[in-house]
């Protein structure tokens, strides 16, 4: 009898648990449990974090106006900003060597961050044109192809238009593989019947 | 003398041991359970400010994880997007749209936008994104599906086991360098995988990394 007893209770208390408990992985809203987490959360900042110390909340401090950070791109150099040191004139060409791994280079960061909009062939029909984001540049449009380098590398770096900036997300020698590949693009469009080799023809003929 | 011990006396020995043997199974396997990270971290899932969804920017629109958390490759870690990269196309999608309201708030006024911490592992921890994800470590690896979820939580314990697992024996979760950000990446067989992964181990020089100081300095 008392066995039972001792039992149902054993079961009942069971069930309790799992169904107050739930299972592992389980949803839940509320922050993970830690106990004894003296060690765990430590009195230190982490990155984007927030403070109650400083008045804006934040726990990162902006740099005071001016700052140059040691390796930031802060020489006046075509690499840098896209124009003739000393000038405002844009540069012509690409500063960078053009090899290989620079396009390939720039076709991973194109396709990570100029594809949503300009498409996969930069003719301005990306995914974000279904939804909303019409009027974007077609990248095969002559006035564009006539660009120079230090131009797009310009526009990139701060917008133009409805397009954002992207000088804080693509870093200085990716915004120059970036045109390196634009310009692989802008050249596969622009082909005629005479940039054909010589020789017989892979296309097939009637 | 027999009023002494009465006839149940007799059986209480044996419902002792019996029952206290179920009560320690029952308070181990209750231990077991729920005493680890598979239960206390895993499926921890806040309500954030901005219902962000990765399943509509990652699974619909097809966006690389790199063009908002830009930061992965080179630094330890992977930052959460300024507001202004929201705004590259909220400023023309859904550009009025109240759920939106937090993010133009802070592109306005600078004021923050709190976003909760869903992944926070331990402050002796010192995970490095792009460590990781330069050596072949997928993201989803550690965030799960994440282009199906319309709200992020923790998809995997991050227990020191389950990093410790992946550590002492690499070769299985390691992928092509080119596949690190393709979430939708599936090795074509678990022999092809090895084989793959035990390249790479070799090519990277990818390090059994299971000494203390490896995570905790």
């Amino acid at each position: 009898m008392t066995m039972r007893v001792f039992l149902a209770i054993l079961v009942l208390l069971v069930v309790v648990v799992l169904s107050v408990a739930g299972f592992r992985g389980g949803f839940s809203r509320r922050p993970p449990i830690e106990l004894f987490n003296d060690m765990t959360r430590q009195p230190k900042i982490h990155p984007q974090s927030a403070s109650d110390f400083f008045a804006d909340g934040l726990a990162a401090r902006p740099p005071v106006p001016g700052t140059v950070a040691r390796d930031g791109a802060w020489a006046d150099t075509p690499l840098n900003t896209g124009r003739i040191t000393g000038t405002t004139n844009f540069a012509a060409l690409n500063p960078r060597p053009l090899t290989a791994e620079l396009i390939a280079r720039g076709r991973e960061r194109f396709t990570i961050f100029c594809q949503p909009c300009h498409g996969p062939l930069a003719d301005g029909r990306g995914i974000t044109a279904q939804y909303g984001l019409v009027i974007v540049a077609n990248l095969h449009d002559p006035r564009i192809v006539r660009l120079t380098d230090g131009e797009i590398f310009d526009t990139i770096t701060h917008g133009k238009n409805n397009m954002a900036a992207y000088g804080a997300s693509i870093t200085v020698t990716d915004r120059w593989a970036i045109i390196a590949y634009l310009r692989v693009l802008q050249l596969s469009q622009l082909g005629t019947a005479d940039d054909r080799p010589a020789g017989p023809s892979a296309a097939p003929t009637k | 003398m027999s009023d002494l011990f009465p006839l149940w006396t007799h059986r209480l020995p044996r419902q002792l041991l019996v029952g206290g043997l179920l009560l320690a199974t029952s308070v181990t396997a209750g231990v077991w359970y729920y005493f680890t990270p598979k239960y206390t971290r895993a499926g921890y899932q806040p309500l954030q400010p901005v219902p962000f969804s990765h399943a509509t920017h990652v699974g619909q629109l097809g966006m690389d994880c790199r063009y908002c958390h830009d930061g992965v490759e080179r630094s330890a870690f992977a930052n959460l997007p300024a507001s202004a990269t929201c705004m590259n196309c909220h400023n023309q999608v859904l550009k009025d749209d109240p759920r939106l309201a937090p993010v133009r708030d802070n592109v306005l006024t600078g004021r923050p936008l709190a976003w909760v911490r869903v992944h926070r592992l331990p402050d002796y921890v010192y995970f490095n994104h792009a460590v990781h994800a330069r050596r072949g470590v997928s993201c989803d690896r550690c965030h799960g599906p994440i282009q199906n979820t319309d709200e992020t939580a923790v998809a995997e314990p991050l227990s020191m086991s389950f990093c410790l697992d992946c550590h002492r024996n690499p070769a299985p979760n390691l992928r092509p360098a080119a596949e690190v950000f393709n979430v939708n990446w599936r090795p074509t067989s678990a022999a092809q995988q090895l084989a793959d992964g035990q390249r790479f181990v070799r090519e990277w020089d990818v390090k059994r990394l299971d000494n203390c100081a490896a995570c905790h300095r």
